[in-house]
């Protein structure tokens, strides 16, 4: 099927060019942190991760996403989410290449990275993430081909890959949960010690996934002409609704136990989050106040049945959506955890211009997978006529 | 496609993945990876200092302000090439800040005025139970048989998931380059530096102890800083315990640390 | 199979070049050194030439292991001596000249270890 990339279109080609040159120009920021260490970001002693790991998380969830199409599908034999799962699929491996690069470029020694297969440690959560992260990559990469092969030719999928269907959908969330248990096990950081993080992520992940997924669809519907289908739409819509409510639920959870207990650990991560410190706002700050907003306002349009269902508003719903799902897992997040810092003080940290860079360059690389398994993917759709109408 | 070509390259690509895999599962059998290569035995020094667990008792009634732990702080710098980095990517083994950095658990509203004003040192806690060592992905971070959390920096990836694990903020990432923040020679030159994109931290000086000699801020305190065996009900940190009042950091983890104040 | 000789040819000499260097290894040759000079004032280092020349790598691999995580710091070494485990303090002592002992031999055969970015090499200075 990788004979569907030789023949496309030149603006596609254009725009895999643009790609390229965009990861490389990304990648020159990436050799001189090689060169220079992380000091070119703007990381600290005591904000020790930043950007790279938060996009890492965010990018899990967008991985584990996946399952809100194969799910309904599979365990529902919901038939009209079949038309769209393969995008799902290969989204989630565009996503779990964006983490597996993500954590490489955070580290400070990746040369090294495959100490973590040499020396393996059961004790640390980072050595089941690797794990689950590299078999969840697996599943969708075998899932995706396969059924896209027998697609084309036809006929049904062989019947070995129905046990691994139905492994990729516990596996989802078992990359999620695990990704959770990184910051949810860890004693002293108020922020990300509390037993309803897998259960936040996992909301998170259910409404924010599935919405890009949807914008993505969005624009290769205008691009190409592919039709994912109303219904399927109205659908995961819905999906992507009811896992906001909960996700904000949770957050409320939160943000009831801080402050209603009072302990000040539990509520100073959160204060300083929104309201900054000695009475000056910090600059995420503003961002979470917007995602807050961001977030109401989404569901506020995307409740209703009518807004809902409505062409022109739900993307722009789903945009809202997306940014306040991001400002709280890709930003504040990590944000939360660091400050204040172990001593009670607070040290800023904002990504400096390099480290975005760098990130940026990963988010190309995984524009640049999606692209070539998308194209892949819409042309065996559209040669067996099931892509539009 | 050929069928056969396709079907040749899906086990082409089935046995590298096999061959691969069965080489990294032999590499972390433990023991497999060339150990016991030395026709030679392994021992350990005549003079080593010995514990059950070393622990360190610091009396902050015989220091003021934080000047007064500064020759401390020099001291471990000198023996292990520590750098001094002016600003936030810093790296500090050995430090001192105020009462309500060291403890934040706010134990009284209103302690006497010279505790309240006093400087407290920081350092690594050797935790009994150490959160660092338990989320490494590599174990370049891990305990030794006398309770000492210690570091091999040449395994140690930087992926800095014991810093977000430390609750007492004990570990240094080296953003920089440590040798351009040293003189050259560095200050110890039987004692190795560390390189770029490390996690370190202070190691209660296992190198001295191995050589029979106290820890470098220990012996730079002037019997201020006593360090000895925990589990010895004889020992001078006992002792100490004993007979005066002492806290710790953040108790309430269950990290069990190794360091005590005297207040 | 399409061309299937060509395919088959190419696969072979593939196969033969890829692995050109372990034939060429086991084809068996005589040592040749690589013009390093050893220290004049001893006569034998820990163990004999032939074992320090093919495995002084994984021998400081193991000693960093036995001495950081066993706490075990000295080498009984097999004729007997006792050795303080430590690159910097035991081996660079007699090894004083990295440039004609350790680097002549490394970059030769093209390996290019970083013990030095932190191990201080004798007489070091910027």
């Amino acid at each position: 099927m990788l004979e569907k990339l030789l023949s496309a279109s030149r603006a596609y080609y254009v725009w895999l060019g643009f790609l390229l040159c965009l990861i490389a120009g990304c990648g020159l920021a990436y050799w001189q942190q090689l060169r220079t260490g992380l000091s070119i970001t703007g990381m600290s002693r005591d904000v020790s991760w930043g950007l790279y790991i938060s996009q890492f998380t965010y990018f899990v969830g967008v991985a584990a996403s996946a399952v809100m199409l194969v799910l309904p599908a599979y365990f529902h034999h919901y038939k009209k989410f079949k038309r769209m799962i393969i995008l799902g699929e290969f989204m989630a491996v565009a996503a779990v290449v964006m983490c597996a690069l993500f954590i490489v470029v955070d580290l400070g020694q990746p040369q090294r990275m495959l100490n973590v297969m040499l020396h393996p440690s059961p004790n640390s959560v980072m050595f089941y993430d690797m794990l689950v992260l590299i078999g969840y990559l697996a599943l969708n990469i075998v899932i995706g081909w396969v059924t896209l092969e027998a697609e084309r030719l036809g006929v049904e999928p062989p019947k070995w890959i129905k046990p691994l269907i139905y492994l990729s959908i516990l596996w989802a969330f078992s990359i999620h949960t695990v990704t959770a248990f990184l910051y949810a096990g860890i004693p002293g950081r108020h922020y990300w010690l509390t037993a309803i993080m897998a259960a936040r992520f996992l909301s998170s992940a259910f409404c924010s996934g599935p919405a890009i997924l949807l914008l993505l669809v969005f624009l290769v519907r205008r691009l190409t002409g592919f039709e994912p289908g109303k219904d399927a739409v109205r659908t995961l819509a819905t999906i992507i609704v009811y896992a906001m409510c909960v996700n904000v639920f949770f957050y409320a959870l939160e943000l009831f136990t801080a402050f209603y207990s009072q302990i000040p650990g539990h509520a100073e991560p959160i204060v300083f989050l929104f309201a900054g410190h000695d009475g000056h706002l910090a600059w995420v700050s503003y961002w979470m106040w917007a995602a807050a907003v961001m977030a109401f306002i989404s569901l506020a349009l995307l409740i209703p049945p009518s807004s809902r269902d409505n062409p022109a508003l739900l993307p722009f719903a789903l945009v809202l959506l997306v940014a306040a799902t991001w400002i709280d897992k890709g930003l504040g997040l990590l944000v939360g955890g660091f400050t204040p810092n172990m001593y009670e003080t607070v040290t800023p940290y904002m990504p400096t211009a390099r480290e975005i860079i760098v990130a940026l360059g990963v988010y190309a690389i995984g524009a640049l997978v999606l692209s070539l398994l998308w194209k892949i993917a819409l042309d065996v759709k559209r040669e067996v006529g099931n892509f539009s109408g | 496609m050929n069928k056969s070509r396709r079907s040749f390259l899906k086990v082409a690509g089935l046995s590298v993945f096999a061959l691969t895999g069965g080489l990294a599962a032999r590499a972390a059998m433990p023991g497999a990876a060339g150990a016991g290569i030395a026709p030679g035995g392994y021992a350990k020094g005549e003079k080593a200092l010995r514990a059950g667990r070393w622990a360190m008792v610091i009396d902050t009634r015989k220091f003021a302000g934080p000047e007064d732990y500064e020759p401390l702080a020099e001291a471990c710098r000198a023996a292990h090439n520590v750098p001094r980095i002016p600003d936030a990517q810093n790296v500090k083994w050995f430090w001192a800040d105020s009462y309500e950095h060291c403890f934040p658990d706010d134990m009284n509203a209103y302690p006497d005025d010279k505790t309240r004003a006093r400087a407290y040192p920081l350092l690594c806690n050797h935790c009994a139970n150490p959160p660092c060592v338990r989320v490494c992905p590599t174990q370049a971070t891990y305990k030794t048989e006398d309770g000492i959390v210690a570091m091999d920096y040449h395994r140690c990836i930087g992926c800095r998931f014991c810093m977000a694990g430390c609750p007492y903020g004990a570990r240094s990432f080296n953003f920089k380059d440590p040798r351009k923040f040293l003189p050259s020679p560095p200050p110890n030159p039987d004692f190795p530096t560390r390189m770029i994109g490390v996690v370190e931290k202070c190691t209660f000086c296992a190198e001295r102890l191995a050589a029979g000699k106290m820890p470098a801020c220990v012996e730079a305190s002037d019997g201020r800083v006593l360090f000895g065996d925990l589990e010895d009900a004889g020992s001078n940190v006992r002792r100490a315990l004993a007979a005066d009042f002492s806290i710790r950091r953040k108790p309430s983890l269950g990290t069990q640390p190794g360091v005590y104040y005297l207040i | 199979m399409y061309n299937a000789k060509a395919v088959i040819a190419g696969i072979l000499v593939f196969a033969v070049l890829g692995t050109a260097p372990f034939w060429a290894g086991m084809t068996g040759k005589e040592y040749r050194s690589t013009g390093i000079i050893p220290p004049k004032d001893e006569k034998s280092c820990i163990e004999n030439a032939e074992f320090m020349r093919a495995e002084h790598m994984r021998l400081l691999n193991e000693w960093r292991d036995e001495a950081l995580r066993g706490e075990n710091r000295v080498y009984a070494a097999s004729g007997g001596k006792k050795w303080n485990i430590s690159l910097q303090n035991t081996c660079l002592k007699c090894h004083s000249n990295h440039e004609e002992f350790c680097d002549r031999c490394h970059t030769a055969n093209s390996v290019y270890p970083y013990c030095w970015t932190c191990h201080i090499l004798p007489g070091e200075s910027k």
